[in-house]
């Protein structure tokens, strides 16, 4: 016989109110934001999901039609130049927004995690920029691939990460590296939305009273 | 839990002022459209480079004399791939971090023996069309002792009007004639490739090989990209590049690292200490107390420092 209690400890149902606690709906869609919440510096967060997004849709476009499409049709050459400057926005987006939450000191009040995750997504976004430079097929990524080479395998990780190996460096590319960006990236808006955006340094007057 | 003391650099007064209403969902549409337009503009406007590949057969005809005293550098092992170490072969100890060679110590998992690989394996499956001349010299070079081998490769020389050798019976000016012929016909391009059957993605072989001879550094030193012009963040072209590498690339410029034959192992490990620092920054106490005493802040939150500094004035 299930009885009330063994309901409550299945891991079912505990993970249900785990995450109906953690996430209520109106802090994952939430229809204001506090008053401090008015900067431009708000706009690269979003900017640079808005650049990850670009830079997914181009990069399946490549992928439709395989990875030497672009050297001979003219359309795959401009999707190519559409993934490569959606690349440069994100990172543009990316290191302006990582500046912007360190003069804010954005990991207070417990949203280290949420600085951390974003750190490790700018590391594997640095990742996923290499191997697709070296996933080009052409002479650029022959220059990169054997100069990146002596910088990987003085660190020993060129034993099993060839640079010179395209069909590794292409799984990589198209499948690994961009996994980890996106399931980092949502994991990192979600604990933005689970710890609210953060608020300002209280100033001289506020923290006396406060 | 214990009550720790205030610490403005990571803990926050709950917020009680007020709230404005904010359409996220909104917000986020309209900045992927004005990203999806800026981006379609950079790319009608600049498009992006795309120089063709360099292959052994291009080489080979470009700078002919380049070609053959790279592949006679392989036979006496005066290359960079020869001389590599790991992973590729066990040639010297790789870079070290003061006592550690990691690089060494990570092994020989991807073995590439330049000699073997890039000139003599080549040639043995010429089999067909092989001239006399060649399985003569084939021959010759298998029979040989390693000494042998190496005094032939050394006292060969490549001159304007080829390549000659003094001592009698060196096979080496035959090897590498035959191996300029493959080169400039494409055969060595498809034979350094399909080096494990009729499959294969990976380029080891033929990269190396290329990056052994002067005319690859000769092609990039017209792209800006080598490594004493910041070339290991630059594209073909004047694009952006990987503009993001530029601090890894910075240490290359300075001392000690400029002058150490150790720079690559250092500068990663310098690379991945300051990642560390980036990343566990929220527990690092000084480091993170510098956003707060640059007071950057206020500029950002300006609207925020106005609006409540007008609102807690009369509080004082
Ligand atoms: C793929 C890369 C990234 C994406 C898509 C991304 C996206 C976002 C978004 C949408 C927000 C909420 C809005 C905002 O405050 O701007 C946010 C907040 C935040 N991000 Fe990122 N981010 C990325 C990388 C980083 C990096 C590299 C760091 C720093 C190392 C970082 C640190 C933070 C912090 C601390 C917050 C919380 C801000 C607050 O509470 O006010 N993020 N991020």
């Amino acid at each position: 016989m299930t009885t009330q209690h063994d309901i409550s400890r299945q891991w079912t149902t505990r993970a249900r109110h785990g995450l109906l606690s953690a996430l209520p709906a109106d802090k994952l869609l939430p229809d204001g934001q506090p008053t401090y919440v008015a900067s431009w510096i708000y706009v690269f967060g979003v900017a640079t999901v808005s650049a990850l997004v670009m830079v997914i849709a181009t990069g399946c476009v490549l992928a439709i039609y395989g990875p030497t499409w672009w050297h001979v049709s003219s359309i795959g050459h401009f999707v190519n130049s559409l993934h490569l400057w959606s690349v440069e926005v994100f990172f543009f987006a990316m290191i302006v927004h990582l500046w912007g939450k360190f003069f804010m000191a954005a990991w207070r009040g417990g949203r280290a995690l949420t600085w951390m995750t974003g750190g490790v997504t700018f590391l594997t976004s640095i990742g996923a920029g290499l191997t697709g430079y070296v996933s080009q097929t052409n002479f650029d990524a022959q220059w990169i691939a054997t100069q990146a080479k002596d910088g990987i395998n003085s660190t020993g990780i060129g034993s099993v990460f060839n640079l010179l190996d395209l069909g590794q460096m292409l799984m990589w590319h198209i499948v690994l590296l961009p996994l980890a960006a996106v399931a980092l990236t949502g994991l990192h808006v979600l604990m933005v939305r689970v710890k609210g955006v953060v608020p300002p340094f209280a100033t001289e007057t506020e923290h006396h009273h406060g | 839990m214990a009550k720790r003391p205030f610490n403005p650099d990571r803990d926050v007064a709950e917020w009680h002022g007020g709230s404005q209403p904010y359409d996220l969902l909104r917000e986020g549409f309209v900045a992927l459209i004005a990203v999806a337009i800026l981006i379609t503009s950079l790319a009608l406007l600049f498009g992006s480079p795309d120089e063709k590949s360099v292959t052994i057969r291009s080489w080979a005809r470009a700078d002919a004399t380049d070609f053959v005293t790279t592949a006679l550098g392989e036979l006496s092992g005066a290359t960079t791939s020869a001389g590599y170490g790991a992973p590729y072969n066990h040639a010297s100890d790789g870079p070290a971090l003061g006592p550690l060679h990691i690089q060494r110590m990570a092994g020989v998992t991807i073995a590439v023996d330049s000699i073997q690989d890039f000139v003599i394996a080549p040639l043995d499956s010429l089999a067909a069309g092989r001239s006399a001349s060649l399985t003569a010299a084939l021959l010759r070079w298998h029979a040989a002792t390693s000494p042998q081998r190496l005094l032939w490769a050394n006292a060969t020389v490549v001159g304007a009007l080829g390549v000659s050798s003094a001592p009698a019976g060196d096979p080496v000016p035959e090897l590498l004639s035959s191996l300029s012929a493959m080169a400039t016909s494409g055969a060595l391009d498809q034979s350094l490739i399909a080096g494990r059957g009729f499959f294969s993605m990976d380029y080891t072989k033929p990269l190396l090989f290329i990056a052994d001879g002067n005319w690859f550094t000769t092609l990039a030193d017209r792209q800006n990209l080598l490594g004493t012009q910041w070339g290991m963040m630059n594209e073909t072209g004047s694009y952006p590049g990987q503009a993001w590498l530029w601090l890894y690339t910075f240490w290359y410029q300075i001392a000690p690292f400029n002058s150490s034959g150790n720079a690559d192992v250092l500068v990663f490990a310098t690379m991945i200490f300051l990642s560390g620092l980036l990343i566990f920054l929220p527990f690092l106490p000084g480091l993170r107390s510098l956003p707060r005493w640059s007071k950057v802040y206020r500029l950002i939150w300006r609207e925020h420092y106005r609006r409540t500094g007008e609102a807690s004035r009369p509080r004082i």
